[in-house]
């Protein structure tokens, strides 16, 4: 019994189970109270609060978008506030798809969250006011998941109703490109 | 039975076998046997024992050992899975208690309900059997030892990825019975769910693997002379155990693997909106879950049959019929599984048919217990610490059995199904039906497995704090139940009234833990501290198990004995006494007859080997990646069959080595 | 949430039923342990005591034989009669379980959600129907018929005092009948664990007097109370313009949404949250600001809004009677 065999042996275990303690923690910790004033980002639409929200971003990709718990209520609050109703399970409609990887103001969390809370010109409501903010970082995270971008482990799996897309957590990661939205119709050309 | 006389084995051409050995490695052929001699004594002892090192450690197949393996293990997990219900019971002591959040309460029950059931009532009866069974039968193995041995490492790496899985927050959160769909794909959210379907994968290989090499030991290498009905009822339970487990346990691997198909690949089985059916799982589960539970209980009643008629100097009353009910409680415990689901929608028609099953099944086991008091009323009682357990066997089991008879009535059970009074009922079945005879059995084997004795007066005061704990805690829940308590809250508010009760149950798990504290300071000090070593059969027992030493050699046996009673040490054989001609040099055995135990062929028990090792780590990497990724389902079969492959690869060396003994006997 | 709750002070003919099943089976099995347990006390305690290296006796006397086997003989077949006897007794409360009459029946659609309890009353009809969460009143000496569906994920519907349980099965619809022959508060809770709050998913069966009940249904049937004070005002226009909208519905005004308990009649309910907190103005106010602090893991999100919109829109839902 080789005492360098049982050292490598321990040191891989040890490590193993600090990859997993690290990445468990993220995934599976369910926070139910918002995370206090300061560490987030408000949502009024001065120039210096955009960007303060995107440069927050970040830091809750770690809470949101690698949070299981986060992304699946998301997906709740997906259904319950009617996204689908313009842009269907991510297929898009009278709203642009968001499963694809065009992005008309930008496909990373910091820009989806001001979307979501600040509106968009043509169809794009703002939900700021009616909405939490901590809602609104979980809702982007979904967001992200439509196109394959949030963390693979976090990201949702089947719902229990009829089939209607590919579950998020099989959907391939689409990297974002933003494209100019054309004068006529506000689409991507 | 005449060639039972003639018992005295030679290889055939012995002319042309002792030329080869001359040729080729000028050893003496070493046999054993009565008076075989002192040097093919310490030549078997060699043979049989595990190799040293980190190597020999993983390759070991002894049955001794991995037996020894799997009730260690059972009772680290059962201490852990322990901890978690003290929490619990602090938790709910008090109304609106803070002590652990909803989360963290949900892992905990999950946790303590899947390590108790999976990793420790299973696995330590399967351990006792793979040690006691063929001792006890008067062979040197079990059949499969690589299998059992397989089945060690996958218990021990599926026990430790769960605890792993605990440690870091992923430990499962829907109950130990998982239902769809809160741990289906939509509500089991993040990895919690998948990690109990891999457990229960794990649980059911490991255990139908012991399943099969038990039923395997025990119809084919029984001693001569131990016919099926001189068979000890310790094995006829271990039988019956056996063969439920291959029929039942499949069937939860392949619902745990349904879900998890659910929740990786997006199939539909429990998804109501596109033909599958969340009623699916639970008949799946429950139809494994009901046998469970028998799994559990019959060895015990095993251990039972095995204590009585030691303590009570005298052969069981009523051996036949005790057989008879083995079976007949294995066989109707497959009809009872929808006694799970009463509060469903089921047709009530359908289910009264299980009231009728659950009922029904309370014979057999009623038939045991009139034939133990018997046996106790006839014979002179020993009134040693595992007598002691046996009795309050009895007080607690029929507690938990005739409350298991009103939860069997369709109409009551819409009451108290998954109340406090479902929690008590299934605590005093399995503590006193499983939990008692379990600690009974401890101390009656342990001078055969560590060759001292455990303390009689820490015995009996583990036996009364342990008795009086359970009852405080258990009972009050029963009280609980029909006051209105559900099952699985964190917390309850103080205009409910349960807390006074809630209270007595927590104070009751305290004495429960200080009994179970007083039987780890017995264990540490007799084992490391005590030098006074029993003699071979201290308690004047009358199986096999008990004509060896404390502990026994590594051989078990140094001549097979034959028997022609059920107890033969009460009642040893007139004529031929013993099996001779065996090999002391390589690892063999007699297999006999399945009904009659007529000897049948040698048997040459394969050596220690890493494969098991390296079979059960590869099924590890594939579990583990499939949990992580879709494609890892099938790349990462590619570990296990290459394992496998080469495990069963077959040696030619060791063919030949071992046809050099095969002959008729 | 305050009621009776017990399954042994019934209050009705279905939970009458199964009070007098458990006193037979708890008769049955009583007499039934203590008589084994004084068979093996006898058997214990007359039995000669011996040592272990005691010689064992291999024989038995054949009229020791005898007793001993005509004794176990007695014993299975008196277990085996009882046994029959009380399989008889379950089906008969089995059947009187289904044998509720059901004319006139109050029809109730239950729908069990994480982690409260939504109800329609009557929804055949659209005159008379109307929604409402966790409380559900029905009329003495009336037999009530619920319809269980669940939204989610398996839930139970227990009320000790009135029934046993039925399990809500998603993508499955049972029904269960109950009737309460005395008026009073009968409590009941989930009894399927169903997530984080499954502890705290309480409901209240209120029997009311005929007259009463008709008065409650009339009055549940009306839109909301027309806000009254300034404050009231300010407060229902931040309901519906602000979070409570976006999942909530108070008929008459302009939250329509499903997905939380309709508060057209909130301030009439005795607890908030299924169970969770007593339906007073201060805690109606602290349960709107942080719900996620009485019942962690619900769907209700913490309010970030400043304490005077906080106390208008408690202000408001305190006058929905």
């Amino acid at each position: 019994m080789s005492s360098r065999f049982l050292d490598r042996a321990l040191v891989l275990a040890v490590a193993s189970v600090g990859a997993l303690t690290s990445s468990g923690c993220e995934r599976e910790s369910r926070d139910f109270l918002p995370p206090k004033p300061g560490a987030e980002v408000g949502h009024a639409a001065s120039a210096a609060a955009s960007a303060a929200a995107i440069a927050n971003a970040a830091a809750m990709v770690g809470r949101y978008e690698h949070n299981a718990h986060a992304v699946s209520a998301g997906k709740r609050l997906w259904t319950w506030y009617n996204c689908s109703g313009c842009h269907a399970n991510g297929g898009g409609g009278s709203g642009p798809a968001l499963m694809d990887d065009v992005w008309i103001y930008g496909g990373d969390a910091g820009t989806i969250y001001l979307t979501i809370a600040n509106g968009r010109p043509n169809g794009m409501p703002a939900f700021g006011s009616r909405i939490p903010k901590d809602q609104i970082w979980q809702l982007a995270a979904y967001v992200r998941s439509l196109a394959g971008l949030a963390s693979a482990d976090a990201a949702p799996n089947r719902d229990d109703a009829f089939l209607t897309r590919t579950p998020e957590s099989a959907s391939d990661p689409q990297k974002p490109e933003t494209v100019k939205p054309s004068v006529a119709t506000g689409r991507p050309q | 039975m005449d060639d039972a006389r003639a018992l005295p084995l030679r290889p055939r051409p012995r002319r042309r076998a002792r030329a080869k050995a001359q040729a080729s490695d000028r050893r003496e052929l070493l046999r054993d046997g009565d008076g075989a001699g002192s040097r093919a004594a310490a030549e078997l002892e060699r043979t049989w024992q595990d190799k040293p090192g980190l190597r020999g450690f993983l390759s070991a197949n002894g049955h001794k050992t991995i037996g020894l393996r799997f009730v260690v293990t059972a009772f680290v997990f059962a201490g852990l899975a322990g901890i978690m219900g003290g929490l619990m019971r602090h938790q709910l002591a008090t109304a609106n208690s803070h002590l652990v959040g909803p989360d963290f309460y949900n892992q905990l029950f999950s946790m303590h309900g899947t390590a108790m059931m999976f990793l420790f009532a299973v696995p330590v009866m399967q351990g006792f059997a793979l040690y006691v069974v063929p001792l006890m039968i008067g062979t040197r193995n079990t059949a499969f030892p690589r299998m059992s041995a397989c089945a060690y490492w996958l218990y021990l790496l599926g026990g430790l990825l769960l605890f792993g899985a605990f440690a870091t927050n992923t430990g499962p959160d829907a109950g130990w019975f998982a239902y769809v769909p809160l741990a289906g794909p939509q509500y089991g959210i993040g990895k919690r769910a998948d990690f109990w379907n891999m457990l229960v994968t794990y649980s059911e290989a490991m255990g139908l693997m012991v399943a099969v090499d038990i039923t395997t030991t025990i119809l084919k290498l029984r001693a001569p002379g131990m016919t099926l009905r001189q068979m000890p009822l310790f094995v006829w339970a271990s039988l019956v155990t056996s063969v439920m487990i291959i029929f039942a346990m499949p069937l939860v691997m392949l619902g745990a693997n349904l879900v998890q198909f659910d929740r990786m690949l997006g199939t539909h089985f429990f998804n109501p909106a596109e033909g599958g059916d969340p009623l699916l799982w639970q008949h799946l589960f429950w139809f494994f879950g009901h046998p469970e539970v028998y799994f559990i209980f019959i060895p015990a009643l095993g251990f039972v049959s095995a204590i009585i008629p030691t303590f009570a100097r005298r052969p069981m009353f009523g051996h036949d019929a005790i057989v008879l009910s083995l079976i007949t409680t294995g066989f109707l415990s497959f009809g009872l599984w929808v006694h799970h689901m009463f509060a469903t929608n089921l047709p009530e028609l359908g289910k009264s048919f299980f009231t009728a099953m659950s009922f029904m099944i309370a014979i057999p086991t009623a038939l045991q217990i009139f034939c133990w008091i018997a046996t106790i009323a006839a014979g002179r009682l020993v009134m040693r610490t595992p007598f002691l357990f046996v009795l309050g066997f009895f007080f607690i089991l029929m507690i938990g059995g005739l409350t298991g008879v009103m939860l069997g009535s369709v109409p009551l059970d819409l009451q108290v199904h998954d109340t406090y009074f479902v929690v008590a009922h299934l605590h005093y079945v399995l503590i006193g039906g499983a939990v008692f005879p379990l600690f009974a059995a401890l101390y009656y084997w342990f001078p055969k497995v560590t060759g001292k004795m455990l303390s009689e007066r820490l015995g009996r005061w583990h036996f009364w704090l342990f008795f009086i704990g359970v009852n405080l805690t258990f009972f009050p829940m029963h009280i609980l139940g029909l006051h209105g308590m559900p099952r699985r809250i964190y917390t309850y508010g103080a205009e409910t009234g349960w807390e006074a009760l809630s209270l007595v149950s927590a104070a009751g798990q305290v004495i429960n833990d200080l009994g179970t504290l007083l039987f780890a300071i017995n264990l540490v000090r007799t084992v490391f501290f005590k030098s006074e070593r029993a003699s071979a059969d201290p308690w004047g027992a009358g199986t096999l198990e008990w004509s060896v030493a404390s502990p026994p050699p590594k051989c078990n046996f140094f001549a097979l004995p034959v028997v022609s009673s059920r107890e033969p040490l009460w009642s040893p054989p007139a004529e031929v006494t013993h099996v001779q001609g065996l090999s002391a040099q390589i690892r063999e055995g007699l297999t006999t007859t399945v009904i009659d135990a007529l000897p049948d062929t040698r048997y040459a028990y394969p050596a220690p080997e890493i494969w098991p090792f390296v079979a059960a780590l590869s099924v590890t990497i594939w579990l583990v990646w499939s949990i992580w990724s879709v494609p890892g389902f099938a790349w990462g079969l590619i570990p296990p069959a290459l394992a496998f492959l080469l495990w069963y690869w077959p040696n030619k060396k060791e063919a030949i080595e071992e046809l050099k003994w095969e002959g008729e006997p | 949430m305050n009621g009776v709750h017990d399954v042994l002070s019934p209050a009705g003919p279905q939970a009458e039923a199964l009070y007098q099943l458990w006193n037979v089976m708890f008769v049955a099995c009583t007499v039934v342990f203590v008589l084994t347990i004084v068979a093996l006390a006898i058997a214990v305690w007359r039995a000669p005591r011996a040592s272990e290296r005691a010689k064992p006796d291999l024989d038995l006397h054949p009229r020791k034989v005898a007793t001993l086997r005509r004794s176990v003989v007695w014993g299975i077949a008196g277990s085996s009669v009882l046994l029959l006897g009380l399989l008889l007794a379950s089906f008969v409360a089995d059947r009187a379980l289904s044998a509720l009459p059901l004319a006139n029946a109050v029809r109730i659609d239950l729908v069990g959600h994480q982690f409260w309890w939504e109800a329609r009353y009557e929804s055949h009809s659209p005159e008379l129907t109307f929604s409402t969460a966790n409380e559900l009143h029905v009329p003495v000496g009336r037999p009530v018929l619920v319809r269980l569906r669940a939204d989610d994920v398996i839930h139970s519907f227990w009320v000790p005092s009135l029934s046993g349980k039925k399990d809500l099965i998603p993508g499955r619809e049972s029904t269960i009948a109950l009737r309460a022959d005395r008026a009073g508060t009968y409590r009941g809770q989930c009894a399927e664990f169903c997530g984080y709050q499954h502890a705290q998913m309480a409901l209240v069966v209120v029997a009311d007097p005929p007259a009463d009940y008709e008065r409650w249904q009339a009055l549940q049937r009306e839109p909301a109370r027309a806000p009254e004070t300034a404050q009231e005002r300010r407060g229902l226009e931040l309901v519906e313009q602000t979070s409570c909208a976006m999942c909530h519905a108070i008929h008459g005004t302009r939250a329509r949404a499903r997905r939380a308990p309709d508060l057209t009649h909130v301030a009439s309910r005795g607890w908030l949250g299924a169970g969770a907190v007593e339906n007073t103005p201060a805690l109606r106010a602290e349960w709107i600001a942080n719900a996620q602090k009485f019942k962690p893991g619900i769907n209700m999100p913490p309010l970030d809004a400043a304490p005077d919109d906080l106390a208008a829109m408690a202000a408001y839902l305190g006058s929905l009677r």
